[in-house]
């Protein structure tokens, strides 16, 4: 054992080895107030500091510091490395408490191998909101590292007495001039993935594939595709064992894959690193997000701060409910947990304890780890008072948007709940948070499809949807047609329903309003239009995300033709389901090439990326409003319920609100089923319209090359297939 | 398994002092400190090279790797570390901590 020594007899606590700690030569050259005044088991200690909280190590020694309401005493608990039992348990001296906090600094421990929790005495009345058993070895809400899960589904020792294992660490990485983007939102093309399902795959081609270090060995693919963000599905840690069982059918385990079940906030999840078995998952992923941003790519990290890991009143205690549930946890008045997340519980973000640890949690990510931004889980929670019920001020969101250090960072809100909570339009911004706008992705599904009635809506959604953020300008939207909780987009055009029976659920799970339509033929088929008009399907939906004002999302292998199958909610699956594969690469290279070009394009025309909505007037002088709505016939939008078409133009000389000179776009959208006749508005000043994207042609041709783009036959009108998007540029 | 470490510094005629390291056996966390007062050890002499021979080094833990970064900051960042023969797994770990743009892994010194 590498740790201080221990005696196996008991012996009482006893202060002061006064002597001995100052002839002891190693620490002669140390400040007093570092110097050992009590000892316990041959284990050095002294009253510590109560901020900050968590482990810190301070000279030679390690600062404990953890708060609860409740408890009537607390024991720090001591291991070394993966050892069955503690190597020394130390109650607290009660002068060691400051306030509701206990705080106490050991002396020579071994950073390294030490791993540390708490046993928390009070009493367990759940009516009065209280669960405390000491009998259970306590997480540190603050730990930065975690021990237990070191390795992707290795299996635990399920008899560990103290299975997720609070560890230290070190703030000695070498960030050289690293420093967040900050490129400001609009200019953003964000792509939602999975750690492991992004290079798990045997097709990913990738030395240790699924991990933190594997992401960078694709970073070359990511900037090739143009994307500018990565946002990264939940990375703390967590446990993938939770709930988790054989299939029935197939034998294989079912787990927790996504991740949306935090054990710990402040902690990497070391089965995502290469190196989690060496504990070093922290410079791990450190070294990729320095990487990312060397190679110009931000990014956010979704984070789920609605609930926890504990479940409800028959789940396992790991941390927050043996240290002070009543604190972490909102309560119905009988004491049980409220059950907004819809896993059980819904952490009490809005009591100020709580709403502390969230802030101190995002500013340590944003500090210490560089992270750009974050996505914010079933965020209409974190709007909720302690009773449950929803605020108008809701002081952690306005904490987080007018916080010093997060000030740069993106916000973003899932803007519902699973209580019914549903606030896209209406979520408490302060000028800061932006949305994933779930109405921008029900509209455009049902548009693409070919529903009646979804032109005035659309009209607002391609805008940035002012109808909904009238105050808080384009940027407040995150337009996303597909995201990891539902159909792929290539599913979105392949199935008409979900099929989830993968799971041994009966396809009980998962949405059943997916705006979804196979096109002709439920799942595969080797039907050659079915397949043209599936592959079509996605170039609209692609090619309508990336010219909306507002922040457009990818799916991680949209841009490839991923499948899952038809399963919209592949939450337990580690396997092909979730897994990209990234063969379709070669097999859909024109998709790739398409995606990309339309990424090129957004970036290289800035009146795609306004900060604020249009006026709908010239006020440059131009000649042309700047943004203009059209139908078949031009300056007459068709907004009637049968219609299933329009076009829009945005005048080049309002890019940035006339700061720049920017070319004409003109974007004509036909989702009927026969071509359709467009009159083209004319053009001033000479200029012609040139055709970049056409995707009723077949695949390389429906877009050319940026800056190289041929004229129309025709300046008057142009031909919309069935179906189909064109994109126009006037210069 | 055990751990021994020696160190020897010389005079190299145009890169100025050469700080050698000899590691062998397993470097865990407690060895790790050994290794560390070798290399303040061998800081005194101010090195431009410290080369760290690790043809014989089975095993690193994080301490080790920790010790490299400290080894940095006590020398400073115009020190060049070279790591003669690194197994695999511990090049590997350095890839995945993005430690291995801070030395040069080489067969021999000079290399």
């Amino acid at each position: 054992m590498a740790t201080a020594k221990a005696k196996t007899t008991k012996a009482k606590t006893k202060a002061a080895p006064v002597e001995t700690a100052i002839l002891d030569k190693s620490i002669t050259d140390i400040r007093i107030d570092y110097y050992p005044t009590h000892e316990h088991e041959g284990v050095k200690f002294r009253r510590g500091h109560a901020m900050p909280f968590g482990a810190t190590t301070v000279p030679n020694g390690v600062n404990f510091s953890i708060s609860s309401s409740a408890a009537t005493a607390c024991t720090l608990v001591l291991f070394d490395r993966g050892a069955d039992k503690p190597f020394v348990e130390i109650p607290f001296p009660d002068e060691f408490r400051v306030g509701d906090v206990y705080c106490m600094i050991v002396f020579d421990l071994d950073v390294e191998r030490l791993e540390y929790g708490y046993r928390m005495d009070g009493p367990f009345a759940p009516e009065l909101g209280h669960r405390f058993d000491k009998s259970v070895i306590l997480s540190d809400p603050y730990a930065r590292s975690l021990g237990g899960r070191d390795t992707w589904l290795a299996e635990p020792n399920w008899d560990d007495v103290y299975p997720y294992r609070s560890r230290l660490a070190f703030e000695d990485f070498d960030w050289e001039n690293d420093h967040p983007l900050e490129y400001p939102i609009e200019d953003l093309v964000i792509y939602e993935m999975h750690v492991r399902a992004f290079t798990k795959h045997e097709n990913a081609k990738v030395k240790n594939g699924g991990t933190f270090s594997a992401i960078k060995q694709k970073i070359k693919y990511l900037k090739e595709l143009g994307v500018n963000c990565i946002e990264l599905m939940p990375i703390y840690e967590y446990d993938e064992w939770e709930n988790s069982k054989p299939n029935p059918v197939t034998g294989e385990m079912l787990v927790n894959f996504w991740g949306y079940s935090t054990v710990n906030f402040f902690s990497p999840k070391a089965g995502y690193a290469a190196t989690g078995k060496f504990g070093m998952q922290v410079d791990e992923l450190k070294t990729v997000i320095k990487e990312l941003h060397k190679n110009g790519i931000e990014v956010i990290l979704d984070v789920v701060f609605n609930h926890t890991a504990e479940g409800d009143h028959r789940g396992h205690t790991i941390s927050f409910r043996g240290i002070d549930n009543k604190t972490y946890y909102m309560l119905t008045p009988e004491g049980y947990y409220f059950n907004f997340s819809g896993t059980g519980n819904t952490l009490n973000c809005n009591n100020p304890v709580v709403r502390d640890m969230v802030l101190d949690c995002l500013r340590y990510w944003a500090a210490d780890y560089h992270i750009d931004g974050f996505r914010f889980d079933l965020a209409a929670i974190l709007g909720r008072a302690q009773d449950g019920s929803p605020l108008s001020n809701p002081p952690l969101l306005e904490s987080l948007a007018y916080d010093p250090i997060l000030a740069k960072c993106k916000l973003i809100a899932e803007a519902w709940d699973a209580g019914g909570l549903y606030q896209v339009g209406t979520f408490p911004a302060y000028g800061r948070w932006a949305e994933w706008n779930g109405k921008y992705r029900d509209t455009l599904r049902k548009f693409l499809k070919g529903d009646e009635g979804q032109i005035g809506e659309m009209v607002q959604r391609i805008q940035g949807s002012p109808d909904l953020y009238y105050y808080r300008g384009p940027t407040a939207s995150i337009n996303f047609i597909t995201c990891h909780d539902g159909f792929t987009l290539y599913d979105t055009f392949a199935y008409n329903e979900k099929h989830n029976e993968a799971n041994a659920e009966d396809n009980r799970d998962g949405a059943n309003d997916n705006n979804s339509w196979n096109c002709g033929a439920e799942g595969e088929t080797d039907d050659i239009e079915i397949n043209f008009l599936r592959r079509k399907q996605i170039k609209n939906a692609l090619a309508i995300l990336l010219v909306s004002q507002g922040v457009p999302m990818i799916l991680m292998g949209d841009e490839m033709g991923r499948t899952k199958q038809g399963n919209n909610n592949t939450y337990c699956h580690d396997n092909e389901l979730n897994w990209l594969d990234w063969s379709l690469l070669k097999k859909n290279q024109h998709l790739f090439e398409f995606t990309q070009s339309l990424i090129r394009f957004r970036k290289a025309h800035p009146v795609l990326r306004s900060s604020t909505h249009f006026t709908h007037t010239d006020y440059v002088g131009s000649g042309y409003q700047d943004i203009s709505f059209h139908g078949t016939n031009a300056w007459a939008l068709d907004g009637s319920p049968g219609s299933r078409s329009f076009a829009f133009m945005l005048d080049g000389e309002h890019a940035k609100q006339g700061a720049i000179k920017d070319d004409t776009i003109y974007v004509a959208m036909n989702m009927y089923w026969e071509g359709l006749s467009f009159d083209l508005p004319p053009l001033s000043n000479g200029r012609q319209w040139h055709v970049f994207v056409n995707t009723d042609m077949p695949e390389k041709e429906a877009v050319n090359t940026l800056g190289k783009e041929p004229r129309t036959d025709s300046q008057s009108h142009v031909l919309v297939g069935p179906r189909s998007v064109m994109i126009l540029v006037g210069k | 398994m055990s751990f021994s470490i020696k160190s020897d510094v010389k005079d190299a005629p145009e890169s100025g002092k050469v700080a050698t390291i000899y590691l062998e056996g397993e470097l865990d966390s407690l060895s790790a400190r050994l290794f560390q007062k070798e290399i303040e050890k061998v800081a005194i002499e101010s090195p431009k090279d410290l080369v760290l021979d690790m043809e014989k080094l089975t095993f690193m833990a994080s301490a080790g790797l920790r010790v490299l970064i400290f080894s940095k900051q006590k020398i400073g960042p115009s020190l060049n570390i070279f790591l003669v023969k690194p197994q695999q797994p511990i090049v590997d770990t350095l890839e995945h901590t993005g430690l291995l743009h801070s030395v040069t892994v080489v067969e021999k010194y000079p290399a």
